[in-house]
């Protein structure tokens, strides 16, 4: 198996995912079949190519740098889990 | 012509309906959601419906036409794919983390519709985040395909798709990653377009992939499709890729004629790996192109084969980046234990989200991580470049590609439970159209023991108009596209 356990907890630290014991070991498995699939991309010779890295990527343009959002914050905090007089309550960062 | 009827018809023949007004807004989405109630036990093909609010848009809608006798959109009933944000409207992306979140903003899309009139039926079921080819990742259960209830309709837009395939509506939007509109499509017998990357805002629509997500249509005919393609399509400054460009509309192009147009045929696309019944209605469908005049060239896409290995390297590169948004802090799930602020993200986190897309944030992180990016991640932007010029070569020789779109028919429910990476395998036609970043669609082909095959069409960037022309006039020479599910004829309401 190309990825170990400790392989899929660094990840998952990574990504910021608490996994069950149990799905560790399912991750396992599928991580390395992932990694046995785009290990084919490894023998092709790209020494010449510059990577693409989105379709559009040769019409990419800049728009005005102006204020085109109004003030909604009364909006977007009415669908966030825990706010207080306008702010997004965590829990306590710096002791 | 009875309401039933009317049910089963193109957007033309509703819309003058509306016009004549020999139905009402409010009555023809009244029709759909006794039909959505009947059909949803079985089809799960919704995740939301709210009479109250479909027939408030509809009511609306029936004091626009008034107002604006003109646009003839208004009043007809269309399903979301609940991956585009709607104001006032529950958006989950089928997902636990978003299971409660209404939406507070429009996504382009949406506020294109709605500007037209467009009455919003429900919002359609969906792999979580639209990631799966199969729409049994939804957490809210999988959708069945109406052609056969053990099946599973293809996704990720598996709802939009049996929506309109059972005729619990006319039209639905999709997305489109990896395959998500064209597959599904294709698996329920029904039209469906991904536009040219650029052509469709993504702006309000919850991002899975950033350079492969691709907004688009699903409905009855191709006919169809160019109508809402004028819709939906167009520059929109919220999205930084939506590409400015004066198209003529795709409606305009449709009845030109497709003698001379040259079809290439992808040799690599026919041999292994293609089940035999595919492979047979493709090639006749194929043969009725040329029966109407077209010149076959065969043509070579030799990198497509890459397409699977780059695509699972670039989507959950993108993916692991884009859901680093979900934080358990701002909107979402939120987590009930947790000691501190790191285990307020990880829990919150590793409740909401399901086994495929946890699976692909992991391969996201691992191939963007120190020491695996240029290994990994740059190397997949480097073959992707390689199919972009295939294609590109490709067609100097042809006008339009012509191929499967899946290697078999629809799968039962279940069938890859044990194996989820043998199901990315069967995404080999579609995926290199998004790598690519071309337009594609689906029609509805022939049957295989009875289940729907699709004919896919790949244009070169911006020709969605050639694509939609080509289709139209297939389905002007067959009827493939007006075959329904015995069971959601309709006649039986």
């Amino acid at each position: 198996m190309r990825f170990t356990e400790e392989d899929v907890r660094r990840v998952a630290r990574l990504s910021r995912l608490a996994l069950e014991p149990k799905e560790i070991k399912g991750f396992q498995l599928d991580l390395s079949q992932i990694l046995d699939l785009a290990e084919k991309l490894l023998a092709i010779d790209t020494s010449k190519v510059e990577p693409l890295a989105h379709p559009g990527s040769s019409s990419v343009f800049l728009r005005p740098d102006v204020v085109t959002e109004i003030n909604q914050r009364e909006a977007f905090q009415a669908v966030a889990p825990e706010v207080d007089r306008g702010l997004y309550l965590v829990p306590r960062v710096v002791e | 012509m009875s309401l039933t009827e009317l049910l089963n018809q193109g957007l033309l023949e509703i819309s003058a309906a509306l016009g004549r007004r020999e139905v009402s807004a409010v009555e023809l989405a009244t029709a759909y959601l006794d039909r959505i109630d009947q059909a949803q036990p079985e089809l799960n093909a919704f995740i939301t419906v709210d009479r109250k609010h479909t027939l408030q848009e509809a009511a609306l809608a029936d004091e626009m036409r008034v107002a604006s006798p003109d646009l003839p959109w208004v009043g007809i009933p269309i399903a979301q794919k609940d991956l585009f944000c709607a104001k006032g409207w529950r958006t989950t992306a089928g997902s636990r983390m978003l299971e409660n979140f209404i939406s507070p903003y429009d996504a382009h899309v949406v506020e294109q519709l709605n500007r037209q009139g467009f009455v919003t039926l429900g919002r359609a079921n969906m792999d979580e985040f639209a990631m799966g080819s199969s729409n049994e990742n939804s957490f809210f259960g999988p959708v069945k395909n109406p052609w056969d209830l053990t099946r599973v309709p293809g996704g990720s837009s598996g709802g939009s798709a049996a929506a309109v395939a059972a005729g619990l509506a006319p039209a639905a939007t999709g997305t489109d990653t990896g395959g998500s509109i064209r597959q599904p499509a294709a698996w329920c017998g029904i039209s469906g377009i991904k536009p040219t990357y650029g052509r469709v805002s993504r702006y309000g629509m919850i991002a899975y992939a950033s350079s492969l997500d691709q907004a688009g249509m699903f409905a009855r005919s191709a006919q169809d499709l160019a109508l809402l393609m004028d819709v939906i399509s167009g520059h929109d400054p919220r999205d930084a890729t939506s590409v400015n460009r004066q198209d003529a509309p795709c409606s305009h192009g449709l009845h030109q004629p497709i003698r001379g147009l040259r079809v290439g045929i992808p040799k690599q696309w026919f041999g292994k790996g293609l089940s035999d019944g595919v492979k047979a209605v493709v090639e006749s469908a194929i043969q009725e192109l040329l029966a109407l005049g077209c010149e076959g060239v065969e043509i070579d896409l030799p990198m497509s084969e890459q397409a699977i290995p780059a695509y699972y390297v670039i989507a959950p590169a993108e993916a692991s980046s884009n859901l680093s948004r979900f934080d358990g802090v701002r909107f979402g799930h939120r987590a009930a234990q947790y000691k501190d602020l790191g285990e307020l993200y990880e829990h919150s986190r590793g409740e909401g989200f399901g086994p495929e897309v946890k699976r692909r944030i992991l391969m996201g992180s691992y191939v963007l991580s120190h020491g695996y990016y240029d290994a990994y991640y740059l190397q997949a932007q480097r073959v992707r470049r390689l199919i972009a010029n295939d294609f590109e070569r490709a067609f100097e020789r042809c006008d339009v590609i012509a191929g499967p779109v899946a290697p078999t028919t629809a799968f039962p429910l279940g069938s890859f439970g044990a194996d989820p990476v043998q199901m990315y395998l069967a995404d080999l036609y579609t995926i290199p159209v998004n790598l690519a970043g071309l337009p594609a669609l689906s029609v509805p082909a022939g049957f295989d023991h009875g289940l729907p095959v699709g004919l896919q069409l790949i244009g070169p960037w911006w020709e969605e108009t050639r694509l939609l022309q080509m289709a139209h006039a297939f389905q002007t020479a067959t009827d493939w596209h007006t075959k329904r599910p015995a069971s959601y004829s309709g006649v039986t309401q």
